[in-house]
């Protein structure tokens, strides 16, 4: 891709916005991700987070995400994947206008995926006006009919139960989530550095959700359980501008442990690997920058491109050497702005299911 | 070289069939030339148009140099008159928007059989030097005709075919065409048919034939 | 390969000799594609237009959903939709006034714009950014940009307040001004409102309409044409009808042409046969040498045929601005289909022409066997299935006058009225000289009638072409003239204030109002005012009119009610005009409900009013009344009734205290000449095309004549030979076609006027709404028959000197060569 210059992991979908509506020339107006966030918040270390508060929207950060990814399986044992995703990107500076002059733009991602199946939809939106937005108490992300909405005993250390709702023409999603446990800050306490040049995030997921509900394809109805993983994070700069893209993965592991992990490509070939473990107690543990790795095994080409679909994974530190192997290979997103998003299982030193995405390609 | 035998044709004529041949016997040796006369209405004309493959026969057989004419569809027709035939009319028949000049060439050019040095030479025996730049319509009859036959022996047929080719000419004219004709086939070596009501014209040549009501008298 | 090469060049040799023939021929194929490929170029020019307009208004091609009872709904309504799964976008429209004129502001929202809503990647050129933030960007078409004299970047004041930078999109129509959805809002001051909902064709599952509107939206199916190609399908339909004659008068030349050619090339088509060229060959090579001569003769028709339509484009445009509104950019901008299309008619045109020289020529036996003239007989059975003919396609045209009720209908009826007036044409003549003949004495007499019904088979077709367009000519002359003076009259009664101004915003009028008051010159103050909205799903205009002397003594009225002017007054009845009243089917009497922003407004119908020259319907209103329910409505319009001596003074005094210029201040004489102006361009093409098919037909009947004069002398030669000198003959000549294409424009007058009356009485009710008097304008159709007779001396002109100057030698040569 043209601009996989100043891509980032999700916030690329945000430049995406700029792109779908406008073509090259406009990207290059306000896409400038990796580059200069004058006149927006900074994002710095020591935070302290604070709920509802912080799972509502930050307009005086460039960009944000509310990221919902769920591995699921029928009656009869089949595997699914749902993606719910709803993106906020500000054009300028200043904090949200009254109306159309809001200057918030919000992008909504939704998808399914089966052995055999993969669909997805995406949806644009301005802030100001009520088609799309998102509200911390009562917890409510919406886009169009595409809806993330906190349910009756709502917990905000939590987030949970929430309810999720995505329908496009060929397929629709709904399930509900519920957490035992608490949400977890990624990073160093939810700072999330990207580079070693001040790149970075607020980040905190909650891995722990237990979904239950139903899809449907092609007026299919299937009745669904599995787990689920929500991802929230936003930032003003969060990449820097020599990354070219992004191999994210969120595992659940045996005991209901977790690992979230990411590789960011560079421009001249290096790469940096960050993550956090996380432990059924809710405690999240940075790993090690070095003596961990990653390595793409088998491809697959969609169109003109060659996706690494099949990975290994070592944590020698961890005791963890896993392969891991998509539901479909062919879970691509062809949105506006396109990437691999999907299902995987793995096995080895340890076997469980997850997500894995691949920006940049 | 020609030899056409029991030719008979007829036409339909204000509601009843008319009988011009009624079993012709003809023929024409290499190099021998032949006058056929008749009244008029005795068939000369239609026994010439049938040989030229003009106009298709009822029944009998016209062979020419072995060819079976009578076989031959349209095209085969066309290829006899165009590589094998020189026709001379009494219109004259040239092309009005041609000069001298492109009229004497076109046959042996269609022919695909132009022969430079007898065309220099047909030019000369005919007299048309001062000619070739000259429209048919500014000749008199005799030049029209002598360009005519020009045209016709340009390919070097084997057989020359000419329907009344003094008919439109006086006297004098007619025996200084007739002379250049006759001296032209005798050069090729060609076969010469030709048709006259003229017992002085066709007196001129090797042999003479009269058809009467349809058949050779 | 060569043997063909050589047969071409045979062939060719003749045009050599006869260029006049070959000219007729290029030029009859030449103008036939000029004309057709120049009114195809229009017509695409035209077309192409309309999709840019299309594809920027999300048109008709888009479904939509309205409010069902007023002009514009809240914007919650769009949030509600797109909440329940509806893909909408929101648009607003309204009217803006720059520099006095007024420009249609759309306001869009391009990150919701359905992506087949063709123009919506263009919406982001610039950024989107600077499109949607305050102030935004004017998004405008160069033309538009060009109209209003600014240049990008410029900030022109529109209703009193400043517009966003204007930046130029070519992609754009013209007249139309794109902002984002809430800078329109602001501008028009309609905050929170929203006039239509595009819907995009994505197929989410969503909610009925009901369980989100309610009843405040009205779903608006897509159709497959615009607005704007309904409202111009006549326009084309009748440049297309223009195009068609043209082209068939045009092959009417070709036939001719190749007729003679091929009659005088019969004997070197013979003798070609007879040394050697097969019968498949020859044709082979003729049908070669034909489209060679169809292609060049294309090629120049087509370069012909722009210039034709570049030259007739500011009018057409100018047509379709003042029709219909519609835009049409000026430079003409062809795509290569057109090209080729042209080509492709000229090489058919000219096989069709040439078919049935071409089916003699493969028919041709090499002999020449003499045929009895047996002309009369087959004439006179051609002639009897030709009349049939004719009588059953006037059955046909009766027919649909009867039971036809479209615009196509009308086409057809005005078609097969001149299909079967062409085809009884020469029964017509062939009866007019038997009649003749039957009155003549003179030996030399009966011959010249006689003579000329055997000349009427080789004419027939070029005096068709001469009926035709005579008719045609008679037929548009009287249509125009009539319309000319209906809409003169009506024009004075319309412009029935002395002086017009046009404020630059409300507040400018406001103070001008009150300078007036004290002007004591001035007799009345008259304001007025236009709001857009749309009643059953079309677009109509409400004009409020101040309850005044001025417009009940002169705004004419078609039919009304005793006191409809003073039903005016309350406001709740109104006035429409004969388009609305036709189009929906509306008379005296009749409810309507009137979308308005405050919510339906009942009116009932107590007059209706000719509105010449306006696509849209319009109802007319009491002004307090329009205020009261469009408050939006600017207020800028001003009529004034003044003291003829104090006009010129007012004027010059109004543009020097508010700096108003032309465009804003008008006295009636002025609004008069530029009304005048816009309705004479209007027909202005009509006129030009009406000339080119006449031109065409006399070089019809030129080529005609010229052809039958050459193979007419074996039948004059005699006459010669029995003592008429060549003069005489040549006068008898003149006199014959002089008489035939007499005989010929009289019955064009007729049929003429039958075409004018299915113009005004079917075409134009069904194309523009509105039904006119017939009037006949006797002075005009002898002009006409004056031109007719005209052409056809010059027509004949050529080959009768031809005769008189004939060496006799020539007329002798006739004898020897006959056979």
């Amino acid at each position: 891709m043209s601009v996989s210059g100043t891509i980032t992991r999700r916030a690329f979908a945000g430049g995406a916005m700029a792109l779908a509506l406008g073509g090259k020339s406009f990207a290059q107006g306000f896409a400038g991700l990796g580059e200069s966030a004058e006149g927006f918040a900074a994002v710095t270390p020591g935070k302290p987070f604070t709920f509802p508060a912080d799972q509502g929207p930050h307009p005086e950060f460039r960009i944000e995400w509310w990221y919902v990814t769920a591995n699921l399986s029928d009656a009869g044992g089949a595997a699914y994947g749902a993606q719910w995703t709803l993106f906020r990107q500000a054009m300028k500076p200043g904090g949200p206008s009254e109306g159309w002059a809001n200057q918030q733009l919000w992008m909504g991602h939704a998808a399914v995926t089966s052995a055999g199946t993969h669909r997805f939809s995406e949806t644009f939106a301005r802030g100001g006006v009520g088609q799309a937005g998102v509200e911390a108490a009562p917890f409510r992300a919406w886009i169009d009919a595409w809806e993330l909405r906190g349910l009756d005993a709502f917990d905000p250390q939590r987030i949970a139960p929430l309810e999720l709702k995505a329908s496009a023409a060929d397929f629709s999603t709904t399930l509900r989530l519920d957490a035992e446990r608490a949400l977890v800050l990624q990073g160093d306490h939810g700072y999330s550095r990207k580079s070693d040049r001040g790149q970075a995030s607020y980040y905190y997921s909650q891995p722990f959700y237990k979904a239950s509900g139903r899809i449907v394809i092609d007026d299919k109805p299937v009745d669904v359980t599995g787990t689920a993983w929500m991802d929230r994070e936003w930032s003003s700069q969060p990449l820097a501008a020599d990354q070219t893209g992004w191999d994210w993965f969120s595992l659940h592991l045996p005991g209901d442990e977790k690992l979230m992990l990411y590789r960011l490509r560079q421009k001249d070939g290096h790469e940096n690997l960050f993550g956090n473990w996380i432990t059924p107690d809710g405690r999240s543990a940075e790993i090690a920058a070095s003596g961990n790795s990653i390595t793409p095994m088998a491809t697959t080409e969609i169109g003109h491109r060659k996706l690494p679909t099949s990975w290994r994974v070592t944590l020698p530190a961890r005791g963890l050497a896993i392969e891991t192997t998509p539901l479909n290979p062919k879970a691509w997103m062809g949105t506006s702005f396109p990437y691999w998003e999907g299902p995987i299982r793995f096995s080895g030193s340890h076997a469980g299911n997850g997500y894995l995405e691949m920006t940049g390609y | 070289m020609l030899r056409v035998t029991g030719l008979t044709k007829s036409y339909r004529s204000a509601g009843e069939d008319v009988a011009v041949l009624r079993g012709v016997d003809l023929t024409v040796a290499t190099g021998e030339s032949v006058a056929l006369s008749g009244e008029s209405g005795s068939g000369k004309s239609t026994l010439l148009h049938l040989i030229a493959g003009l106009d298709a026969a009822d029944s009998g057989e016209i062979a020419l140099a072995g060819l079976l004419v009578s076989g031959l569809n349209d095209a085969g027709r066309a290829e006899l008159r165009r590589d094998r035939l020189g026709l001379v009319f009494q219109q004259f028949n040239l092309i009005p928007s041609l000069t001298v000049a492109d009229n004497l060439v076109f046959q042996s050019r269609i022919a695909g059989r132009h022969d430079a040095a007898w065309h220099d030479e047909l030019i000369e025996r005919l007299g048309l030097k001062n000619l070739l730049k000259r429209y048919p319509e500014q000749l008199s009859g005799g030049q029209q005709q002598r360009v005519a036959i020009g045209r016709a022996l340009a390919p070097k047929p084997l057989l020359l075919l000419a329907d009344e080719p003094t008919g439109n000419l006086d006297e004098d004219t007619a025996d200084e065409v007739l002379h250049l004709a006759r001296d032209l086939v005798v050069r090729t070596g060609c076969g010469f048919l030709m048709v006259t009501h003229s017992a002085r014209l066709a007196a001129t040549l090797d042999r003479q034939v009269t058809l009467h009501a349809g058949v050779v008298a | 390969m060569r043997r063909p090469l050589w047969i071409l060049a045979v062939l060719l040799s003749h045009w050599r000799r006869h260029p006049m023939q070959l000219a007729t021929l290029l030029i009859g194929l030449i103008s036939a594609t000029a004309l057709w490929s120049g009114v195809q170029a229009l017509n695409q020019q035209a077309r192409f237009a309309y999709d840019r307009a299309a594809a920027t208004f999300g048109g008709a091609r888009t479904a939509v959903l309205v409010g069902k009872d007023s002009a514009t709904f809240p914007q919650q309504l769009f949030v509600d939709l797109r909440r329940a799964g509806w893909p909408v976008s929101p648009m607003l429209e309204g009217r803006v006034q720059i520099d006095g004129r007024s420009f249609r502001l759309l306001g869009v929202e391009p990150v919701t714009l359905p992506s087949e809503v063709g123009n919506a990647p263009a919406v982001g050129r610039g950024s989107l950014q600077s499109f949607v933030t305050p102030p935004g960007e004017v998004l405008v078409a160069p033309e538009t940009l060009r109209d209003l004299g600014l240049k990008d970047g410029d900030r022109p004041q529109a209703n009193g307040l400043t517009l966003p930078p204007l930046r130029v999109q070519a992609e754009l129509a013209p007249g139309a001004l794109i902002v984002d959805i809430g800078i329109a809002q602001d501008i028009l001051k309609l905050p929170g409102q929203l006039s239509r909902l595009l819907v995009g064709k994505s197929k989410a599952p969503h909610a009925t309409l009901e369980s989100v509107a309610g009843d405040k939206l009205r779903l608006v199916e897509p159709s497959a044409e615009s607005d704007l190609e309904r409202l111009t399908d006549s326009f084309h339909l009748n440049l297309t009808a223009f195009g068609l004659l043209s082209f068939f008068v045009g092959l009417f030349i070709v036939n001719s042409a190749i007729g003679l050619a091929f009659e005088q090339r019969l004997p070197m088509l013979r003798t070609l046969r007879a040394c050697g060229v097969s019968a498949r060959m020859l044709n082979t090579v003729l049908v070669i040498e034909l489209v060679s001569l169809a292609l060049v003769a294309g090629l120049i028709g087509l370069v012909c045929g722009y210039f034709i339509a570049a030259a007739l484009l500011p009018d057409v445009a100018a047509s379709l601005r003042g029709l219909y509104g519609a835009q049409i950019p000026g430079q003409l901008s062809l795509k290569p289909v057109w090209w080729f299309a042209g080509i492709a008619i000229s090489i058919l045109g000219a096989l069709a022409a040439a078919a049935a020289s071409l089916a003699k020529a493969i028919r041709m036996p090499v002999l020449a066997t003499a045929q009895p003239q047996a002309w009369q007989q087959a004439q006179r059975r051609w002639l009897m299935l030709q009349s049939v003919a004719a009588l059953a396609v006037f059955a046909v045209a009766a027919a649909l006058v009867q039971f036809g009720d479209s615009l196509i209908a009308g086409f057809a009826v005005l078609a097969a009225l001149m299909l079967g007036a062409a085809l009884i044409l020469p029964m017509i003549l062939q009866i007019a000289l038997a009649l003749g003949q039957r009155s003549a004495r003179a030996p030399v007499g009966i011959w010249f009638w006689a003579d000329s019904r055997q000349q009427l088979s080789g004419l027939s077709l070029a005096l068709m072409a001469l009926l035709l367009a005579l008719a045609v000519n008679v037929g548009v002359g009287t249509m125009v003239e009539s319309f000319s003076r209906t809409f003169l009259v009506w024009l004075d009664g319309r412009l029935a204030a002395d002086v017009y101004i046009s404020a630059a915003s409300d507040q400018q009028a406001k103070e001008i109002k009150a300078w007036l008051r004290d002007r004591p010159e001035v007799q009345a103050i008259l304001p007025g005012g236009r709001a857009d909205t749309q009643l059953g799903g079309t677009p109509i205009e409400v004009l409020g009119l101040p309850d005044h002397a001025t417009y009940r003594d002169n705004w004419p009225l078609l039919e009304s009610t005793a006191n409809a002017w003073i039903r005016l007054r309350p406001g709740d009845a109104g006035l429409i005009s004969e388009q609305l009243s036709r189009r929906m089917k509306l008379a005296i009497g009749d409810h309507i409900e009137v979308p308005a922003p405050g919510g339906s407004w009942p009116l009932e119908i107590v007059g209706i009013y000719a509105d010449y020259g306006n696509p849209k319907g319009q109802i007319a209103v009491n002004f307090a009344a329009l205020t009261r329910h469009f408050p939006q409505t600017p207020l800028t319009r001003i009529g004034l009734r003044v003291a003829p001596d104090h006009i010129a003074p007012l004027i010059t005094a109004l543009q020097e205290k508010f700096g108003l210029d032309d465009r804003n201040v008008a006295d009636q004489a002025t609004m008069k000449r530029e009304s005048k102006r816009v309705f004479n361009r209007t027909f202005s093409v009509t006129a030009a095309l009406n000339a080119f098919t006449l031109g065409v037909a006399g070089i019809a009947l030129l080529t005609s004549l010229l052809t039958l004069a050459n193979s007419r002398l074996p039948q004059l030669a005699p006459l010669w030979a029995i003592g008429l000198t060549r003069r005489r003959l040549a006068a008898l000549e003149l006199l014959k076609t002089m008489a035939v294409a007499l005989i010929t424009a009289l019955f064009a007058l007729p049929l003429g006027l039958l075409v004018a009356w299915c113009l005004l009485a079917i075409v134009n009710v069904k194309a523009f709404g509105w039904r006119l008097p017939f009037h006949v304008f006797p002075l005009q159709l002898i002009e006409l028959l004056a031109v007719a007779m005209a052409a056809a001396l010059c027509a004949a002109a050529l080959p009768v000197a031809r005769l008189a100057r004939m060496q006799p030698a020539t007329l002798i040569r006739t004898f020897a060569n006959e056979r």
